[in-house]
C-alpha cells in the first residue's frame, strides 16, 4: 500500500481540487441496500505473515528454543499474555482493549489446501480464488462468488479498496474498486461526453469510466471541508509532508475510506496490506507490519462508528505461515500452517480458536512448518453463514467448492 | 494470412508512432537495427552499475564517518548527517533523470523493439533493491546486467543477472551462508547468527526466472540450488564477489544432476547450473508463452507460442533468433481487436513519442517537474518506476491496468500533461492520424474535430481505447 496517499496528500496533487464534482451530467449514485445489515471486511496480508510470531504459543515447551533472542512475555514491548498458553505480538498492544471486550480474536494453525511449493503468488491466488480445478486456482474470487448468489447486489454493495486489484473480489458480481484520492481530473462536461462516446464500444474502458465517474463524484462529495482548506493548490506535486505520509499513511486512508463506505450502504470491503515477507530481521520488520495492521483495525472501528462496528466482522488472512525455526538471517522462510486475525463488534472474540498441533519435531509439517489442523476457508465460511445467513449448500458448493464445514466455531455473536 | 504491417510494427513491437521517425519497412529492418549498435543508449546515457557502485561506496563511507562522530557534538553531527542525507538524495534525483532519459529513448529511437525488450526482460528479472540507495538502482542494473544481452543467449543474460548485485540484494542471496560453510565453522555458528541459508533467490530462480510456476522441480531442488548458490555475493562498491568461505561444501544435486563438489568451491562451477536451467524445455515453454503474452495478448495464438518454443529449443535459447521467430509468424501481425492494453510506461512513452517531445522540453535535473509529469502519474496508474509489488513483476492481465482509479489517472495525464511538454499542442485533426496511423474509430475521428480546444482534443486521442491498446 506504499503507493497510496492520504486524502490531504491527494488534494495537493490533484489537478483541479474539487471541481470535478460539479460536472452537471454525473448520475447521482443510487444506493441500494443488500438483503442483510451485517458488514464484512476481508484483509489479505501479502507476503505470508508469521502466525507463530503474531500469536505466540509460549505454552508449548519447544517454542522458546525455536525462537532464540526474540522478545519474551514480560519484556518491555514484548508479547502480551492472552490467558496462559498464547501471547500476542507486542506491536498489537493497541488492540488489547478490543481483546478484553471480545472484539479481537485469533485462529491458530490454519492454511489453504496449498502445500509444499510455498510460492507467494500461487499461495495468494489459491487463498483469494478459494477453489482449485485441476490444481489451478479458479479465475474468480470467493468473495465475488458469494455476492453472485445474493439478489439485489448493486455496484456499491462491495468495495475493493486501494490501488492494487484483488483476485478475491474479481468475478461476475458488481464490485466497486476505488482508491481514496483518485480523480478523473479537469475534463469539461463537453469533453466528458466525447470521452464517453470514444469509449462506448470498448467494454473494458466504458465500464471503468462509468465507475470512475460515479466514484469520483461520491469521493468528492465526502470531502471534509476542513481538510479542503489550503488543499486547493493547482498542479503541484506531492508536498514534502504528503510524500512522507505516503508510505506510512496510505494504509490508514484506505481503512478510513472502507469504514466510511461501510457506515453508509456498503456491506463488504476488501483490501490488502504488504510487508509480511520477513526473510531477514523479522523482529523489526514484523513489528512494522503488525503496527500498520493495528492502525487499520483501530481506524476501521473509529470510522464505522459504534453502531456499524457492532455489526462488523473483520477477517485477516494470509497465504501461508512461515517456518517454525528462525533462519540464519534472523527471519523465517515460507512455511505452511499460519494464523488468522479476527476483529469487529460482531465477533465473539477474546479467544484463540483452532486445534493446536504441537511443536515437537514429529508434530511439524515436513519437520519444518506448523502443521495445519484446519482449512482457513472453513472459518471464513462459518462466519459468512452466521453474518449473512448463507446456506451450507451455497458455501460448500459454490463459494468454496469442495470445502467440508465441520463444527461451527461460533465466532459471530 | 496476416503479414508485416509497418504501423502495427511500431504500435505492437515498438514504442508507438512518431510524426518524424518512419516506421520500419519490414521485419528484416527491425532485426538489423535490433542487432546493430545501441545508438540511442549512447545518445541518452544512463549510468552503468559500476558507476552506481561508487555511490554505494561513498554513502557507506559517510555513514561510517557519521558513526564515529559523537552525537553530543551537535554541530558536527548535524554537518555529517546533512552530508549523508544529500548523498542519499542524489540517488533519488538521479533515478528520476534516468527515468526521463529512458522515456527520451522511447521517443527518439528508430529501434523501438530494443526498448520494449529491455523493459520486458527487466520485468522478467525484477530486482527491488533494499535500502535508500539500492532502491534507486533499477536503471543502472538494467543498463549493465540486461540490456547488452537482448539478442544473445538467454543463458548469458541469466548468468549476468545472477551476478548482479541488485538482484543478489533483492532476493537476500548476499546473506545466504551454507550451514557447513568454512566461515560458520571457523567463527562458530552463534557469532554468525545473522547469516544462514536463504532459499529466496533459488526459489525465484526456478519459479520465476527459468522453469516457471508448476515446473518440474521439488522443494528439495530449491534447497539444493540454494546450497549451491551460497557464496554469490557482492562487495561494498557493488561489485560481484564469490565468497568461497560462505559456500556450502560438497556437491549439490539439482534436477537430478550433480554440480560443484571440487575441493575448492568456484563461481564457475555454480554457473553451470544456470547454463542447464536456461536450455531446459520447461524454460523454453515458460519464456515463449510469456513473450507472446507480453507482445501479442493475454490469450496468444497457440501456434505462435509453439513456433517460439521450437526456435528456442533448436537454438539453445538464442533470444535474437526467438525474436526473429516472433516477427516472422503470421499471428504476430493479425490485427485482432481489441489489442493488448499498454502498460503505463508504454502509454506515457507512446504519448510522448506521438507528440515528439524534445529532450529539452524540461530540465532533466528538475526533480519536481519530473515527479509531477511522470513519476507521480505513473504511481497513480499503478506502475511505480522500476518497483513492482513483488519479484514476479508487473501483471500482464489487461483488466489489472484499466480499473476505475487507474483509468482516472490516465485521463488526468492525457488532458493535463501534454501541454506542459509542448509549447504548442498539435492540431487534433492531424494528430489523430499521427498517433493512430489510420486506426481511429469514426467516434474518435468525430471527437477529435468536435473537441472545444486543442488540449481536450489531444486528451481524447490519447485517452481513446484504440490508442491505449497496442
Amino acid at each position: 500500500m506504499a503507493m497510496s496517499m492520504d486524502r490531504r496528500g491527494f488534494l495537493k496533487t490533484s489537478l483541479l481540487g474539487c471541481s470535478a464534482a460539479a460536472s452537471p451530467f454525473l448520475t447521482p449514485v443510487s444506493f441500494a441496500a443488500a438483503p442483510w445489515d451485517a458488514r464484512l471486511v476481508v484483509i489479505i496480508l501479502r507476503g505470508a505473515m508469521d502466525g507463530l510470531d503474531a500469536v505466540q504459543p509460549w505454552g508449548a515447551p519447544e517454542y522458546a528454543g525455536y525462537r532464540p533472542g526474540m522478545p519474551r512475555p514480560g519484556d518491555a514491548s514484548g508479547p502480551l499474555d492472552l490467558g496462559g498458553f498464547y501471547a500476542m505480538h507486542g506491536a498489537l498492544a493497541p488492540l488489547k482493549p478490543m481483546w478484553d471486550k471480545g472484539e479481537l480474536g485469533f485462529v491458530q494453525a490454519v492454511s489453504t489446501p496449498y502445500r509444499n511449493k510455498r510460492s507467494h503468488f500461487d499461495g495468494q491466488d489459491i487463498l483469494e480464488a478459494g477453489a482449485m480445478v485441476n490444481g489451478q486456482p479458479v479465475r474468480d474470487g470467493w468473495l465475488n462468488r458469494m455476492l453472485q448468489g445474493v439478489p439485489g447486489i448493486e455496484a456499491d454493495t462491495a468495495y475493493a479498496v486501494g490501488r492494487s486489484d484483488m483476485l478475491l473480489m474479481r468475478g461476475d458480481a458488481p464490485v466497486a474498486n476505488w482508491a481514496p484520492g483518485s480523480d478523473i481530473g479537469g475534463w469539461s462536461a463537453q469533453g466528458m461526453r466525447l470521452l464517453e462516446q470514444v469509449m462506448h464500444d470498448d467494454p473494458l474502458f466504458r465500464d471503468a469510466l462509468d465507475e470512475a465517474e460515479l466514484l469520483s463524484d461520491a469521493d468528492q462529495a465526502d470531502q471534509d471541508p476542513e481538510t479542503m482548506t489550503g488543499g486547493m493548490m493547482n498542479m503541484t506535486e506531492m508536498s514534502a509532508p504528503a510524500k512522507k505520509a505516503a508510505p506510512t499513511g496510505g494504509h490508514r486512508a484506505i481503512a478510513r475510506y472502507a469504514g466510511e463506505r461501510l457506515r453508509g450502504d456498503s456491506r463488504i470491503a476488501a483490501f490488502s496490506l504488504n510487508g509480511w515477507d520477513t526473510h531477514a530481521g523479522q523482529k523489526a520488520a514484523l513489528s512494522r507490519a503488525l503496527g500498520r495492521l493495528s492502525d487499520v483495525i483501530e481506524d476501521l472501528k473509529s470510522s464505522t462508528g459504534p453502531v456499524v462496528w457492532g455489526k462488523t466482522a473483520v477477517v485477516v488472512m494470509t497465504e501461508f505461515g512461515r517456518t517454525v525455526r528462525l533462519n540464519g538471517t534472523r527471519g523465517t522462510d515460507h512455511g505452511t500452517g499460519g494464523a488468522m486475525i479476527l476483529a469487529g463488534g460482531a465477533l465473539r472474540g477474546g479467544r484463540v480458536a483452532g486445534k493446536w498441533p504441537g511443536l515437537g519435531e514429529a508434530e511439524l509439517y515436513n519437520r519444518r512448518d506448523l502443521m495445519p489442523t484446519a482449512d482457513v476457508r472453513e472459518y471464513a465460511a462459518w462466519m459468512m453463514r452466521d453474518l449473512f445467513g448463507l446456506s451450507r449448500g451455497a458455501l460448500e458448493g459454490t463459494i468454496f467448492p469442495g470445502l467440508e464445514m465441520s463444527a461451527n466455531p461460533k465466532l459471530i455473536l | 494470412m496476416a503479414r508485416f504491417d509497418p504501423v502495427l510494427a511500431d504500435i505492437r513491437f515498438g514504442c508507438g508512432l512518431s510524426p518524424t521517425i518512419a516506421s520500419p519497412a519490414d521485419a528484416a529492418e527491425m532485426m538489423t537495427r535490433l542487432e546493430g549498435p545501441d545508438t540511442i543508449a549512447a545518445r541518452f546515457e544512463i549510468e552503468d552499475f559500476p558507476t552506481f557502485g561508487q555511490r554505494m561506496l561513498e554513502l557507506d563511507r559517510i555513514r561510517k564517518a557519521r558513526g564515529k562522530v559523537d552525537k553530543a557534538d551537535k554541530e558536527a553531527y548535524r554537518a555529517i548527517d546533512k552530508q549523508y542525507k544529500l548523498s542519499r538524495a542524489s540517488g533519488r534525483k538521479a533515478m528520476k533523470t534516468w527515468m526521463w532519459r529512458s522515456f527520451m529513448r522511447r521517443v527518439h529511437t528508430q529501434d523501438g523493439l530494443r526498448e520494449r525488450l529491455a523493459f520486458f526482460w527487466a520485468d522478467h528479472f525484477t530486482a527491488i533493491g533494499k535500502g535508500a540507495l539500492l532502491r534507486r538502482a533499477h536503471s543502472p542494473y538494467v543498463e549493465t546486467a540486461i540490456r547488452p544481452h537482448l539478442t544473445g543467449y538467454f543463458a548469458d543474460m541469466l548468468k549476468s543477472v545472477v551476478r548482479a548485485p541488485l538482484m543478489l540484494n533483492a532476493l537476500d542471496q548476499e546473506r545466504s551462508m551454507g550451514e557447513n560453510s568454512f566461515r560458520r565453522a571457523q567463527k562458530g555458528a552463534s557469532k554468525q547468527s545473522r547469516f544462514g541459508l536463504n532459499e529466496n533467490f533459488a526459489r525465484e530462480m526456478l519459479e520465476l526466472h527459468t522453469l516457471g510456476v508448476g515446473g518440474p522441480y521439488t522443494q528439495d531442488d530449491v534447497r539444493q540450488l540454494a546450497e549451491l548458490m551460497t557464496g554469490l555475493s557482492y562487495g561494498r562498491s557493488g561489485k560481484f564477489q564469490y565468497k568461497r568461505d560462505y559456500a556450502e561444501p560438497g556437491a549439490e544435486t539439482v534436477l537430478g544432476k550433480k554440480y560443484g563438489g571440487s575441493s575448492k568451491a568456484r563461481a564457475g562451477e555454480v554457473m553451470e547450473v544456470f547454463d542447464d536451467l536456461a536450455v531446459h524445455p520447461a524454460t523454453a515453454a515458460h519464456l515463449s508463452r510469456k513473450l507472446a503474452v507480453h507482445f501479442i495478448g493475454d490469450m496468444p495464438d497457440a501456434g505462435l507460442v509453439a513456433h517460439l518454443e521450437a526456435r528456442y529449443n533448436e537454438t539453445g535459447g538464442h533470444l535474437g533468433k526467438v525474436i526473429q521467430a516472433l516477427l516472422e509468424h503470421p499471428a504476430a501481425w493479425a490485427d485482432d481487436r481489441p489489442g493488448n492494453i499498454k502498460q503505463p510506461v508504454d502509454f506515457i512513452g507512446s504519448s510522448l513519442r506521438a507528440l515528439s517531445v524534445m529532450p529539452d522540453a524540461l530540465d532533466e535535473n528538475d526533480e519536481k517537474a519530473l515527479s509531477q509529469i511522470l513519476h507521480v502519474p505513473l504511481i497513480h496508474m499503478g506502475q511505480l518506476w522500476g518497483i513492482p509489488l513483488g519479484p514476479d513483476g508487473w501483471p500482464e492481465d489487461d483488466a489489472e491496468w484499466i480499473t476505475p482509479q487507474r483509468l482516472a489517472a490516465r485521463l488526468q495525464w492525457a488532458l493535463a500533461r501534454p501541454g506542459r511538454l509542448k509549447a504548442k499542442l498539435p492540431d487534433p485533426r492531424g494528430f489523430v492520424d499521427v498517433a493512430l496511423g489510420g486506426r481511429a474509430s469514426p467516434a474518435l475521428e468525430f471527437a477529435a474535430k468536435a473537441a472545444e480546444d486543442r488540449r481536450t482534443g489531444i486528451g481524447l486521442i490519447l485517452a481513446s481505447p484504440e490508442f491505449q491498446r497496442m
